[in-house]
């Protein structure tokens, strides 16, 4: 009896490819089915972002970090204005906090929705893709009302924000709430809680809570390992310490702590807090406040640098700004979660069928106009 | 209608008997155009009917454009129309490293098994081109010709994504024959006919006082049995949530990702042909084909035709609402299924089905 040799074949992913969210490549080794390893080629989407931001004033860098994550504009701008205003020492007036948050929390909400419906379509089921773009589209318009875009705000300025809230928005986004959370049950039913969901993503792509720490995934990818670590709680920053809610963590319920099933199910408990946050936010929302009160004339902050970090729907997203005291920052560094998320993408994928490794990518919910920038 | 009666009726015409060659043909392809009409039309309406029910399941309007009118159409009904003509009119693209010749031969062995088993399909009482004594045999058998040109296919297209899928739909179908053939095999013992008018009209009259004596109604065990040729066929077209051979996410578009025009049609074609054809068998096995739902009324054969189409209809829609509900299984997982699951409660459904016919039946 001869040996049988098994050959391993190079197989390319993408650039173009249903699944690999936005224009990323990946070269896996196969055998069979079986992928051995994973190599992510990334810079599709570059786009020079840190590059621009030297040769731009700081006002003027918004409209790019929103195209960083455009899935995510609004919470990308809130933590690029926060570490600006940090820098420059900028007091904003209570209504405008309270804006922030409301925003950053619905387009939390959008993302967690896509993150999820796309999932959805990487384990196959179209249907639950589609009921979560229709409840995006009621967020996109009350975004649209409010700033005119749907997809890139350019709304958190340094300082303020570009529009007050319209008439009627409260009423609006009151309303949505009160649609959104029986809609969360629906989605849970679909997939949550599908018997073959559950047979695809429980148990596979187990990330570990010391791997996810020692490679710095952050965000809900890092919660369903279990840490429970969310910037919003652990280092408030705007006004989050005002609101109550809770940070959800992956407890393995339908296999190990820390698989596909516990990211897609942390996501969902997420949505479910962010409705909370923005009904309280709503609730408290001052009726008085000029939001571009606190605009500054000029954007120049004092010589100096600055880190700081905000949780966004992907996790920790860090600007270090190093300013000359011009208007013009000298260096401007983003600091991705999505990418460090792409980067644990071999240590838990290898090993996995080829069908995982598409469901293991998109329960980790990347955005490649951030990992490029 | 069979060749046998049409060259028989033919002869009847003329004094001398006529040219036995000639006239052999001709009734060929005068039943091979209804045959591959009803193909047609079954896509035509199957694909228009899947795209409807999809957007309203998902909360969307569907094809809206194409229709009768002058400006916007009504509800789109020419909607697969003019996706054909589309199709009609597409360039052909055959890739340059392809294996030319297997490359343009898949779509037609696709084709066939589907083509092929449809003669054997009765639609109602008379309405059947061959009523061969082995006939749910012979479907079963050339139902399996379709893996056949999706490996061709597959193969042809030098492409490692349409590797992929056929060697996982190679797999897949041929593993899932096993357990929808034993199903089947559990009411032909009931039976005791291979004959497919033989299948219907043994399922004539009532059973348990007030339904139809339909197989699937006959005792448990070809209940069960109804479901595992059900799941089964499901697999064996390759529709969610078995349908990995094609799976969009993963494989792009699996075996035909480098068809275009007509031959991708071709497939389209086959594959809702497909879906007909094992509809069509579960019909006739366990849905009492053509018989009416209440014994003894509206038994003509318009009306049989009537019953057997929107028995085979309903079992479609099903098909269709599963792929727009479930998720997708994994390879190994679908395998599971078959091997360990499905086959072994096909085969003991075949032993408890000759027990029950033994002992109470």
């Amino acid at each position: 009896m001869g040996v049988i040799h098994n050959d391993e074949m190079v197989l390319n992913i993408g650039p173009q490819h249903p699944s690999t969210h936005g224009v990323l490549r990946l070269k896996v080794k196969t055998d069979g089915e079986i992928v051995s390893d994973i190599q992510p080629v990334i810079g599709y989407l570059h786009r020079c972002f840190e590059k621009h931001c030297e040769n731009l004033p700081y006002e003027q860098i918004i409209p790019f970090v929103d195209r960083c994550d455009y899935i995510a504009s609004m919470n990308n701008g809130f933590g690029y204005v926060t570490t600006v205003e940090e820098l420059m020492g900028i007091q904003v007036p209570e209504r405008v906090e309270y804006i922030r948050i409301i925003m950053a929390e619905l387009n939390r909400i959008a993302s967690h929705l896509l993150a999820l419906g796309t999932f959805g379509l990487d384990v196959g089921a179209f249907t639950p893709f589609l009921y979560m773009f229709r409840d995006r589209e009621r967020i996109l318009d009350l975004f649209e009302i409010t700033c005119g875009a749907r997809l890139l705000y350019n709304y958190m300025w340094i300082g303020g924000l570009s529009h007050d809230l319209p008439v009627g928005f409260v009423e609006s986004a009151y309303e949505f709430l009160d649609y959104f959370e029986p809609q969360l049950k629906e989605y849970h039913d679909l997939l949550a809680y599908n018997k073959i969901f559950i047979e695809r993503t429980g148990d596979v792509g187990v990330l570990p809570p010391e791997v996810a720490v020692s490679y710095g995934v952050t965000g809900p990818n890092l919660r369903g390992s279990g840490v429970k670590w969310d910037l919003r709680k652990n280092e408030p920053y705007s006004i989050y310490d005002r609101f109550e809610f809770d940070v959800p963590v992956g407890e393995g319920e339908m296999g190990t702590v820390g698989d596909c099933w516990d990211r897609y199910w942390v996501r969902a408990l997420e949505m479910a807090q962010s409705v909370k946050i923005v009904r309280q936010a709503l609730d408290q929302l001052p009726n008085d406040g000029n939001v571009h009160e606190s605009l500054p004339k000029k954007v120049r902050p004092p010589k100096g640098s600055i880190y700081q970090r905000t949780e966004t729907p992907r996790g920790d997203l860090g600007f270090y700004i190093i300013s000359d005291g011009s208007n013009v920052p000298l260096r401007v560094k983003m600091r991705s979660p999505a990418f460090t998320a792409l980067s644990v993408l071999n240590e838990i994928a290898s090993g996995w069928m080829l069908s995982d490794i598409l469901v293991i990518l998109g329960s980790l919910d990347i955005v490649l106009g951030e990992i490029d920038r | 209608m069979t060749v046998d009666a049409l060259i028989r009726w033919f002869q009847s015409w003329t004094a001398s008997g006529g040219n036995i060659t000639f006239l052999l043909i001709l009734s060929v392809i005068l039943l091979a155009l209804p045959v591959f009409l009803i193909m047609a039309v079954n896509a035509l309406v199957a694909v228009y009917a899947e795209r409807k029910l999809s957007a309203f399941m998902q909360d969307r309007v569907g094809p809206m454009g194409q229709g009768p009118g002058f400006h916007a159409g009504k509800w789109g009904i020419f909607q697969t129309v003019a996706d054909a003509i589309k199709l009609l009119l597409k360039e052909d693209i055959i890739p340059e490293a392809a294996d030319r010749k297997l490359f343009i031969l898949a779509p037609y062995v696709m084709f066939l098994g589907a083509f092929i088993a449809l003669a054997a399909v009765p639609f109602n009482q008379k309405l059947l081109v061959a009523d061969m004594n082995i006939g749910i045999f012979y479907i079963v058998a050339v139902g399996s010709l379709s893996v056949l040109g999706i490996l061709l296919a597959g193969w042809a297209s030098n492409n490692k994504w349409s590797l992929y899928g056929a060697m996982r739909s190679a797999a897949q179908i041929v593993s899932y024959e096993i357990p929808a053939a034993l199903s089947i095999i559990a009411v032909i013992l009931l039976t005791g006919t291979l004959s497919m008018q033989g299948i219907v009209q043994s399922q004539a009259g009532v059973i348990w006082g007030f339904l139809p004596n339909w197989a699937v109604f006959n005792n448990p065990f070809t209940f069960l049995a109804f479901f595992i040729y059900f799941i089964s066929s499901v697999a064996e077209v390759n529709r969610t949530p078995f349908d990995i051979p094609e799976a969009e996410s993963e494989l792009v578009a699996g075996f035909h990702t480098e068809y275009s025009g007509l031959r991708w049609a071709f497939f389209f074609l086959s594959e809702y042909a497909n879906m007909l054809v094992v509809s069509a068998v579960a019909v006739v096995v366990f849905l009492g084909g053509w018989q009416s739902p209440i014994a003894g009324v509206m038994t003509s054969a318009w009306w049989g035709l009537f019953w057997f189409l929107g028995k085979v209809t309903i079992v479609i829609l099903i098909m269709i609402w599963f792929r727009w509900t479930f998720p997708r299984l994994r390879v190994d997982q679908l395998m599971n299924v078959c091997w360990k699951v499905l086959l072994p409660i096909a085969l003991l459904n075949i032993f408890g089905t000759g027990l029950w016919s033994l002992f109470i039946g």
